[in-house]
């Protein structure tokens, strides 16, 4: 048929990590590349201009970024193994607790992880906010998308690797079993998926790239708050 | 109108996230009744119907809420198919129109705000950013459009010209409060047409706030501003 998939990735960006599960879930035959951001090619440049980040779709030479349009690109060209469901209700319900996963979620744990002291402690609080609604969604299903992966659980499932990772470099608990049994149980079962778990990237080198993060972070902010006005 | 497809909006006349919503239903040809709340004393109504935002707009269609104002254009397009489409047919298209729109949403909108809520130095970083956004729009519309003149006249408004219009259909309230002139037709010519094509259009004109108003919104949120910074 001649068609052409490439996906420009790097080895830990979790967004780019969605879409690597997208396209294994549908059986799609893709050419991964793998880019160094510290280093970007001029291709990926000339593929996103705007943002200069991964992922990047590049399918029969045209180029898709960002993460959340790539995968409803591939969920509209790729019918099989739907990652949206079919009723408009449905999908708008989908829709939203992608929004709030990434807008609320994602940047409470990331916070809550990055910052420290007081900042630190209202991301906690934030964070075991926005996870109680996603526990109260989890309610009677096994995943967000039902009896099988779906567009919600590919989009929060960084969580089900990048949260223990951070857990154990803060020594706090962000997820914990006891309040959030239901999420907790749907972490295990996302991250034993195989298609899942044969793509997560190296636990260890995680743990340096974060702590490394980590660590620049709070030099930043004591050389910053250091200095006067 | 059989109790079972009632549309209800429930937004407030300032906000144009719901205005989004009400220019969508328009294009659609869409009735539905407006229930306009009150946003510093929530309704329990909007409480139940949005409990994890407590915001508007909320779509009510056939006694189920939706939220989020793109949520609920994306909604609307999909369950509506007759009348103009919001979203191009095309994956590859369908994908450009999301992607710019995410831009204006992410990247345009929240500097804007930003220039309306900040002073001094941080409003100057602040007014410098949605220029280079704004540089990086017109670069992007000129690949959208391909050349072609995107012709809008109130019927065949998309999901983009929607999210583009809730934010800059007020530039010149915009331009009187805060002394700065974002849609620059030397600066970025294929946006400031396009703006004023949709700002033209009678759905948009039907729908106002008139400038007036629009005025009065800005120096309210100006003066909080400048009154909080003060304190």
């Amino acid at each position: 048929m001649g068609e052409e998939v490439k996906l420009f990735r790097s080895w830990s960006s979790p967004f780019a990590l969605r879409i690597v599960w997208a396209l294994e879930i549908k059986g799609i035959e893709y050419e991964a590349v793998f880019e160094d951001l510290s280093n970007k090619s001029p291709l990926l440049l000339q593929y996103n201009p705007v943002h200069k980040k991964v992922p990047i779709l590049v399918h029969n030479g045209r180029p898709i970024a960002e993460s959340f349009v790539i995968l409803e690109y591939i969920d509209e060209t790729w019918k099989q193994v739907p990652l949206l469901p079919k009723d408009p209700y449905e999908r708008a319900m989908a829709r939203f607790w992608a929004k709030f996963c990434e807008d609320k979620v994602l940047t409470s744990i990331w916070s809550a992880f990055i910052k420290q002291g007081k900042e630190q402690e209202e991301a906690l609080v934030a964070a075991a906010e926005n996870l109680k609604f996603l526990e109260k969604e989890m309610k009677g299903k096994k995943f967000f998308g039902g009896e099988r992966i779906g567009y919600v659980d590919l989009v929060l499932g960084w969580l089900a690797n990048l949260v223990s990772i951070f857990e154990e470099i803060i020594g706090l608990k962000i997820v914990d079993e006891e309040k959030f049994p239901l999420l907790y149980s749907w972490m295990q079962d996302f991250a034993e998926a195989p298609i899942i778990r044969d793509n997560w990237p190296p636990r260890d080198k995680m743990i340096v790239k974060f702590q490394a993060l980590l660590d620049a972070a709070i030099a930043s902010s004591s050389s910053s708050s250091s200095s006067s006005k | 109108m059989a109790e079972e497809n009632k549309v209800k909006l429930h937004g407030v006349w300032a906000s144009p996230y719901v205005k989004r919503v009400e220019i969508a239903l328009k294009i659609k040809g869409i009735p539905y009744e407006f229930a306009e709340e009150d946003l510093v004393n929530k309704s329990q109504l909007l409480l139940q119907y949005n409990p994890v935002h407590k915001k508007v707009p909320v779509l009510i269609h056939n006694g189920k809420p939706i939220c989020e104002s793109l949520v609920i254009l994306e909604y609307i397009d999909e369950t509506w198919k007759n009348g103009p489409l919001l979203l191009p047919q095309d994956p590859y298209k369908r994908a450009k129109v999301h992607f710019w729109t995410s831009f204006v949403e992410k990247e345009l909108l929240e500097n804007v705000h930003l220039v309306v809520r900040s002073e001094g130095g941080e409003q100057e970083k602040a007014i410098k950013v949605v220029f280079e956004k704004l540089k990086l729009l017109e670069e992007g519309l000129k690949d959208l459009f391909q050349g072609e003149t995107h012709h809008i006249d109130g019927e065949n408004m998309g999901i983009l010209d929607i999210v583009l219009c809730s934010l800059f259909g007020a530039h010149k309230a915009q331009e009187e409060v805060l002394g700065v002139k974002f849609i620059d037709p030397e600066k970025f010519p294929l946006l400031s047409s396009w703006v004023t094509a949709f700002i033209e259009a009678a759905v948009v004109k039907e729908l106002g706030p008139p400038h007036e108003k629009l005025v009065a919104v800005y120096q309210f949120l100006r003066q909080k501003t400048l009154q909080a910074s003060a304190a």
